[in-house]
């Protein structure tokens, strides 16, 4: 039904541009994964290596653990999902959708009724006949989903495939994605910039910079544990300050800063007498009174609040001109302070994390 | 119209709608409308114009469809025009592919350009040379010779053979150009999305790239087809013996009979069958006409 996908140490190179560097992950069988990372850090040229339109420079692929080395896009056990989608305008939906079937000799029956129930699938009704110019956005995307899944691949690649959509449809789309893939069992590959898809929908993300792949994880743990500065400041909000480890002691560590001394679990690359940074979540601060003394405080005066709904984002200055974000909870019973008011910023040694700039590669080369 | 005259002003748009107009009455359309007129009245001495028997006849049509050479010499005409064309089709399709597809753009520029080199020297010229390649004791039968793939010369210049090569020759980019531009206009990931759902190469060509392709397949087979049947120079130039093309029997009316009725009659028959043939093809493979016109 479904297979495991495995990138054993894979190097791309355009001329002299590394554009995937040393990537390895094991994708399980049935997974739903996601390559996350700005625009241009490889995303893509990893799908094309998948699906077979490109050779890697260096390292296998191999899916079901089967090195695919030479295997043509047309006989891998993948199905790709386009960025553009890239359906046949020339044929109707039905033809589309069975396109795979027909090109394996599936009599015009058969795969009329197969398009019938993958429309079903999909919930796509009464579009068989119709031509692709015809669809909504959402309903094309739809019709691209039903093409792959009609070759019933062991891997389904999707290349960033809801960013055309507006953002009420990218929303429902994302968990009607993630039903179908729950439905079928298939393994997915998703690439997306978007951290909150990636977050979303996925039982694991990997997250990328500049072609190295920089932490593999759930969801929860990328997000509550980043192993780097990369990976927090990409992924999440943060306030951010620099300085120097200067004990340690178990996973905890004393990071002095020129805004005072701070306690803060010590991230994976880092360890004692080491420049970093200290990344601390909005979420995770709190602003108490001025005259308070607490461990990990810093003095600041409220300078902004901007009222997100559900939550109040309250921006504050410290002495040294700096500006974080702390966000509170709306409760009208307890107001945020105004602006020009004078308190403390406060978080708790668990929740922020000392950490390093990102790897440029995972493999220390 | 409006457009023209906001992007390039009044009187510069005015006067190139006076240049396209006079481009299409005065070199086209009344040229054409006085050989149309000379083609139903009858080719008579001077003395007797104005009087009793000069009248608009068809008589000058009838003449050949009371020729059964001229009969013949028609579908000859027409049979190996449409062999020049699927020959340069054939040649074609893949040629067009490789340089929308397959090369780098920078490479594509470089070949397009020594593609076109040679259409700076007169079709007469070109024609020439060809007859020079072919001949009995040309460089053609020499290098065959040379390298042992045959034994003796080949008389490339006999029947249709010298022709159908010049005319192939003469009129292959009229084919290259409009299927390479449609295939360019073809989304990259649709050639890889067919081959991703498990199509094989020619299946992705038959089912993603030659239906997008056929607008410009069907206008540069029109043109290539169109142009054979009208030609006068190649088939003159290469002709054999035996190979008489359609053009040279109006040639020989208007030039040689000093009959320029029947000849231009001859002219309109060939352009009105062409036509015909063209509308009945198109008809049978299922394109339209405005398809080619995109
Ligand atoms: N065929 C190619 N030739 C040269 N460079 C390429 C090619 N494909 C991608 N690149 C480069 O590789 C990098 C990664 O591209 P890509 O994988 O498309 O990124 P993403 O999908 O993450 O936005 C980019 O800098 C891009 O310019
Ligand atoms: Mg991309």
């Amino acid at each position: 039904m479904s297979e495991d996908v495995h990138l054993s140490q894979i190097c791309m190179d355009f001329g002299s541009f590394r554009a995937v560097n040393n990537v390895e992950v094991t994708i399980k069988p049935g997974e739903f994964f996601s390559f996350l990372g700005p625009s241009g850090c490889g995303k893509t040229t990893i799908l094309r290596l998948i699906s077979g339109f490109m050779e890697p420079t260096q390292g296998a692929v191999k899916i079901g653990g089967k090195d695919m080395k030479g295997i043509r896009p047309n006989a891998r056990p993948t199905a790709l999902i386009f960025q553009n989608l890239a359906l046949f305008p020339l044929m109707p939906v039905w033809e589309n959708i069975t396109f795979g079937l027909e090109v394996r000799g599936v009599s015009k029956e058969i795969r009329r009724a197969k398009a019938e129930e993958l429309l079903q699938l999909v919930d796509l009704h009464d579009s068989a006949d119709k031509r692709v110019s015809q669809l909504s956005g959402g309903q094309k995307q739809r019709v691209a989903i039903a093409r792959a899944l009609a070759v019933e691949p062991k891997v389904m690649l999707l290349d960033e495939p809801l960013s055309a959509l507006d953002l009420k449809l990218r929303q429902h789309m994302r968990a009607e994605l993630r039903a179908i893939q729950k439905r079928t069992g298939v393994t997915f590959i998703y690439i997306t910039h978007d951290q909150g898809e990636a977050l979303a929908m996925s039982d694991r993300v990997g997250v990328m910079s500049q072609g190295v792949l920089q932490q593999v994880a759930t969801p929860q743990e990328i997000y509550n544990n980043p192993v780097n500065g990369f990976v927090a400041s990409f992924v999440g909000e943060n306030n951010v300050i620099a300085g120097k480890v200067t004990s340690v002691s178990g996973g905890m560590a004393q990071f002095e800063t020129a805004k005072g001394s701070f306690q803060a679990k010590l991230g994976a690359a880092v360890g004692m007498g080491d420049e970093a940074k200290l990344f601390v979540r909005p979420e995770f601060c709190s602003l108490r009174p001025a005259n308070e003394a607490k461990v990990n405080s810093i003095p600041v005066e409220v300078t902004e609040i901007a009222f997100e709904g559900n939550f109040v984002n309250v921006f504050v200055r410290d002495q040294a001109g700096d500006t974080h974000m702390v966000q509170v909870q709306n409760d009208p019973s307890v107001p945020p302070p105004a602006p020009h008011t004078a308190c403390q910023m406060v978080f708790n040694p668990e929740s922020c994390m000392i950490l390093s700039e990102a790897a440029t590669s995972r493999h220390g080369h | 119209m409006q457009e023209l005259i906001r992007r390039y002003g009044i009187s510069l748009s005015v006067m190139m709608a006076a240049m396209t107009a006079f481009w299409l009455l005065a070199l086209v359309v009344i040229p054409n409308l006085v050989l149309f007129k000379f083609s139903f009245r009858l080719y008579l001495p001077v003395d007797q114009l104005g009087g009793p028997n000069d009248v608009y006849t068809l008589k000058n049509y009838v003449t050949f469809f009371n020729s059964p050479i001229h009969i013949n010499v028609f579908f000859l005409t027409i049979l190996y025009s449409s062999l020049v064309t699927i020959i340069c089709l054939a040649i074609t399709y893949p040629l067009a592919y490789i340089l929308a597809k397959v090369l780098k753009p920078t490479d594509t520029a470089t070949f397009f350009l020594v593609l076109l080199i040679p259409l700076w020297v007169s079709e007469i010229l070109r024609s020439f040379a060809w007859f020079i390649i072919l001949s009995m004791q040309g460089p053609l039968n020499a290098i065959l010779t040379g390298i042992g793939l045959i034994d003796k010369p080949i008389r490339w210049i006999s029947g249709f053979q010298s022709v159908v090569i010049g005319l192939v020759y003469a009129y292959i980019l009229f084919m290259l150009f409009p299927i390479y531009n449609a295939i360019q206009a073809l989304d990259t990931n649709q050639i890889e999305a067919s081959q991703d759902l498990g199509a094989s190469t020619w299946r992705t060509h038959w089912r993603v790239v030659i239906p997008h392709a056929k607008p410009g397949i069907a206008s540069g087979c029109v043109m290539v087809f169109m142009l054979c049947a009208g030609s006068v120079v190649v088939p003159t130039t290469l002709a054999s013996t035996n190979s008489r093309w359609f053009t040279e029997i109006i040639q020989q009316w208007m030039f040689e009979g000093l009959d320029w009725n029947v000849g231009s009659a001859y002219a309109f028959l060939l352009l009105a069958l062409c036509i015909l043939f063209v509308s009945l093809v198109m008809r049978v493979l299922n394109v339209r006409l405005v398809d080619i016109a995109k």
